[in-house]
């Protein structure tokens, strides 16, 4: 993967939402851990949602389940020719996120692991692939 | 819950603006013509109104629509809970007017999104916000992605089936035949639904709502200026609203609305029970939504809406007779339906829906949804005095 300098992080992040991006860059899916009680979240919030503590980042492991799934059959956008699956992917560390499983088939409640889609000069986002 | 004593409130006018495809009108022109009869049914003019809720008209909507009918309102709503709106505006009209900070309020609402071609597939991607960070760059379809996300977690988690959804969309479409306003009124099998070509798994373009022009005013009042309507006034006995996520990773779980909410609040503000409703309105904007209503309104259990659904209840005969315009799937959908269910409901609860007509219509609900895989919810009860 290229250095983090070759990303323009700026035009996809806010002073919140920079460390997962600047992560992203490097390679790292990282979500936020409550240093109070323990809990992770994603997106991104300036403090624990469960009990107002403080956060800090950690990396996930990159391990989920597919907790829902689609396969879009029109065109939506121009560097995604349908068709292509989007899907809410449950971490293994709890938060869910919004994204694409790569390959031919997927079905809901499928083990997955953190995959690349590249999208210079952007940074690259988290997707899955199934796990197996 | 704690019933308290609530002067009652009621709608005593509805009228739609045109509808279908809108060429020789303007949102603000549509919305003023639809006043006009909707005030007149309620025995009132522009005159009488002293409090305007609208969504969707434009940046401060309820100004501009305000401006546009030269109305001085002491009371007024733009706020946007998507196609639910008219719903909660209907509770908030009769909070404010029980209140006494209003007495006759103009809900109003029009849409030429068929003749604009103004509906877009992406989410917005050209702006650092939430929604672009985090949904716009996976190409989730807007909003037909973010259903089909609910729609997929139902089935997987309740066994809900395809033909499910299709019975939703056949049951709109029988009802659609009996109203010569609804846009498609051709008769429908479930095996053309069943091979109508798929949007975004499990969503065919037979489960999603129509594209059209259109929209509604409705006059809600006080008991005391309902007597001078020139149709049957009808009461606003319960009233709800909640919300949910906006970004759909966010939603706990994708097989509960926050209909399950504003059901809970609007039975037990009207204290009747799911049983003794006779019509239902609901948003139907998707097939499945309707199966996840039935569920969170109490119609039936949670799982088993597609059932209850593959029955025949909503059907023209059936126990509980639903989408009884057509709905948004085959009479109309101008990108915020809500306030086509109310009109409906009124119309039904009046006696005055033609061959479509329920018998005996004593109570109906009009249940709205908004925003992205079931953000809004808001249910209102209506009544027959």
């Amino acid at each position: 993967m290229a250095s983090k300098t070759a990303y323009d992080i700026a035009a996809v992040s806010d002073p919140t939402t920079e460390p997962f991006w600047k992560a992203c860059s490097e390679g790292r899916l990282v979500v936020q851990r409550c240093r109070a009680c323990g809990r992770h979240q994603f997106y991104p919030r300036p403090y624990c949602l469960s009990c107002q503590g403080e956060v800090e980042w950690v990396e996930a492991s990159g391990t989920g389940t597919i907790y829902a799934l689609t396969t879009v059959r029109v065109p939506v956008q121009p560097e995604l020719p349908p068709p292509y699956m989007v899907a809410i992917v449950e971490l293994a560390e709890g938060p869910r996120l919004l994204t694409n499983i790569l390959g031919g088939s997927a079905a809901i409640g499928q083990p997955v692991r953190l995959a690349w889609r590249r999208r210079d000069p952007l940074p690259p986002l988290p997707v899955f692939t199934a796990a197996g | 819950m704690t019933k308290r004593a609530f002067p009652p409130v009621y709608i005593a006018g509805v009228a739609e603006t045109p509808l279908g495809k809108v060429t020789d009108h303007n949102e603000f022109s549509m919305v003023a013509l639809a006043a006009r009869e909707a005030l007149a049914e309620a025995g009132m003019t522009l005159k009488d109104v002293d409090a305007v809720f609208t969504n969707y008209m434009g940046e401060e909507g309820s100004v501009q629509l305000g401006e546009y009918l030269g109305l001085r309102p002491r009371y007024a709503e733009s706020s946007d809970l998507g196609g639910a709106s008219f719903e909660f505006f209907v509770h908030h009209a009769m909070l404010a007017i029980a209140a006494g900070r209003c007495e006759t309020a103009l809900i109003g609402y029009a849409s030429r999104q068929r003749s604009r071609r103004s509906r877009r597939r992406a989410v917005a991607a050209d702006d650092q916000s939430l929604s672009a960070q985090f949904e716009a760059p996976f190409g989730i379809h807007f909003p037909i992605g973010h259903y089909a996300l609910s729609a997929a977690r139902h089935m997987h988690q309740y066994g809900t089936t395809l033909e499910h959804l299709a019975q939703v969309a056949l049951t709109a479409r029988l009802w659609a035949m009996k109203n010569p306003k609804a846009w498609s009124r051709e008769p429908l099998t479930l095996d053309e639904i069943m091979i109508s070509p798929m949007i975004c798994d499990p969503l065919r373009k037979a489960d999603c709502c129509l594209v059209t022009d259109g929209g509604g005013a409705i006059v809600v009042t006080s008991a005391a200026r309902a007597r001078d309507a020139r149709k049957k006034a009808i009461r606003v006995i319960g009233a709800g609203e909640s919300q949910c996520q906006w970004q759909v990773a966010q939603c706990p779980d994708l097989t509960v609305t926050p209909g399950a909410i504003s059901g809970r609040e609007a039975f037990g503000m009207a204290g009747i029970k799911p049983a003794d409703v006779d019509v239902l309105q609901p948003y139907d904007n998707f097939t499945h939504a309707v199966i996840l209503y039935l569920e969170d309104l109490g119609f039936c259990k949670k799982g088993e809406g597609g059932p209850f659904v593959a029955e025949g209840h909503l059907k023209p005969g059936g126990k509980l007779p639903s989408m009884t315009s057509g709905g948004g799937l085959s009479y109309n959908h101008p990108g915020a339906l809500g306030i086509l269910l109310l009109i409906e409901a009124v119309r039904q609860l009046r006696g005055e829906a033609g061959s479509r007509q329920v018998p005996d219509a004593a109570i109906g609900v009009a249940h709205g949804t908004g925003g992205l895989a079931f953000s809004t919810a808001s249910t209102i009860i209506l009544a027959r005095d």
